[in-house]
């Protein structure tokens, strides 16, 4: 194992989260859980960090601040959405601003779920996430690291429009 | 101190102080995290970090940062060479201070509202402990009539005998010097805080592994100023020295853990006080004795 996927050090940024991922967050760095014991370091500064912890869906006013958080960080970086809000948009979906889960405004490569996703559930996504690093660190030193094309349209009505068009062909089908 | 034992301090200092350093680091981590009940991260920790903030990519905010960044760890590893090669304790002051110059310029080039904060934070420190560092040379001169470090190798009886109440005085700023809490006002090695990461907000990979580097090298400097009271003219004083630096290193590390972080405005009160009181009542009394 190489000294990048020793060391990550992780940001968190709580997108619209209810708070109930974020308290998760926050506990895996309290003693009980001591993500230290893999060098990890809540670093709080984009430009020091290796993994981007997400809580929350995206909606239209956060989606660029995500975007801006994550262009902020030097590669090799991951980043892990963390609960089903995060993932998908979770019960926060339906809403009219919001636009779904993270991976509508910047790429992501761990997904953890749950509802509110447990701190085990973080630490082994963290885990999970140390091999996606340690990828990208060889292929950032082989020069073939492709950087992410970020969406520049955040708006929930394209999602709005989608989610009607599904909602009427599932009414079609239905009522036959 | 010679040309000859000057290179050979450069040498050994340039090489040995960022082993030991690193150790050191590794030690107070490993130490934090058994104070809060924790299994805490490996021995080697600081050089795994330090060896990924190498390799990361490379994103400056200006041409001209990591440069003041390279000045100020170049001029840190010159400090401790005059140091340890038995050189004048003013001269390794002075250039000290110009290294931390160099390092407060390094942030406030950026224009980063963080960075700034931590820069004006990183002067008042060293308004806190510089006169303290002042009057201990003048306390030093005091003592051995001359300047150079060296001589604490030719005494009969620690310096410490003569100078307990600057040695208390050390302790204090040296708790500034190492950043640890009540005093990391301008950036911690704790998880982060209400500036992000202070000074070095802005500074990332090698710039910032840096400024790892540099500070395992002011450890060791700082820890040589606490042996420069503990040794005297024959070898066996170099086992009550190593014992006072550890027991010392593990005061810092303790108090570190058990205090938050002051206003600068007290560090500044507490600081000034404290030199004050301490020199002034130690050089006094070296005038009446003699
Ligand atoms: S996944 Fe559940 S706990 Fe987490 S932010 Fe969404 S609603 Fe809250």
């Amino acid at each position: 194992m190489s000294a990048t996927a020793k060391s990550p050090w992780i940001i968190h940024y709580d997108a619209s989260s209810c708070n109930g991922c974020d308290i998760e967050v926050l506990a895996c760095l309290t003693p009980l859980y001591d993500v230290e014991r893999f060098g990890i370091i809540n670093t709080g500064n984009p430009k020091h960090a290796d993994i981007f912890l997400v809580t929350g869906s995206v909606n239209e006013r956060n989606g660029s601040v995500l975007q801006q958080i994550y262009s902020q960080m030097p590669e090799p970086k991951v980043v892990i959405a963390c609960g089903v809000c995060a993932c998908t948009g979770g019960i926060f979906r339906e809403c009219y601003n919001t636009l779904g889960g993270i991976d509508k405004a910047i790429p992501v490569d761990v997904y953890a779920p749950g509802c509110a996703v447990r701190p085990e559930a973080i630490i082994d996504a963290v885990v999970v996430g140390l091999g996606v690093l340690e990828q990208k660190r060889v292929s950032l030193a082989s020069g073939t690291l492709e950087e992410a094309s970020l969406p520049s349209r955040l708006t929930a009505a394209d999602k709005m429009v989608a989610d009607q068009t599904v909602r009427a062909s599932a009414l079609a089908e239905t009522i036959g | 101190m010679t040309g000859l034992s000057f290179v050979f301090s450069l040498v050994g200092f340039g090489v040995l102080a960022p082993v030991i350093g690193c150790l050191l680091a590794g030690i107070d981590r490993k130490l934090t995290a058994r104070l809060q009940g924790r299994v805490g991260p490996p021995l080697l920790q600081p050089w795994y970090d330090v060896r990924k903030l190498i390799v990361k990519q490379s994103a400056q905010v200006n041409s001209y940062q990591a440069f003041y960044v390279c000045m100020s760890l170049v001029l840190a590893v010159l400090a401790g060479a005059f140091f340890f090669a038995g050189g004048n304790f003013l001269l390794v002051v002075f250039v000290l201070t110009l290294s931390t110059l160099f390092f407060i310029i390094a942030a406030y080039s950026t224009r980063s509202p963080y960075a700034e904060l931590g820069a004006e934070r990183e002067i008042a420190q060293v308004m806190s402990y510089e006169p303290m560092v002042i009057l201990i040379s003048i306390a030093f001169y005091f003592a051995l009539r001359t300047f150079d470090t060296g001589v604490v190798f030719s005494l009969d009886r620690p310096l410490i005998l003569s100078l307990p109440l600057v040695f208390v005085g050390l302790l204090f700023i040296l708790t500034i010097k190492l950043r640890k809490s009540p005093f990391d006002l301008s950036y911690s090695h704790h998880a982060h805080q209400e500036l992000v990461k202070g000074i070095t907000t802005e500074m990332s990979g090698r710039t910032l592994a840096m400024v790892e580097v540099m500070h395992w090298y002011e450890s060791i400097l700082f820890l040589g100023w606490v042996g420069l009271f503990l040794v005297w003219g024959s070898w066996f004083a170099l086992i009550p020295a190593i014992i006072g630096i550890s027991a010392v290193y593990f005061l810092e590390v303790f108090i570190d853990n058990n205090f938050a972080r002051v206003k600068w405005q007290s560090m500044l009160k507490w600081s000034w006080v404290v030199t004050l009181v301490c020199c002034s009542l130690n050089i006094v009394l070296l005038y009446w004795l003699g």
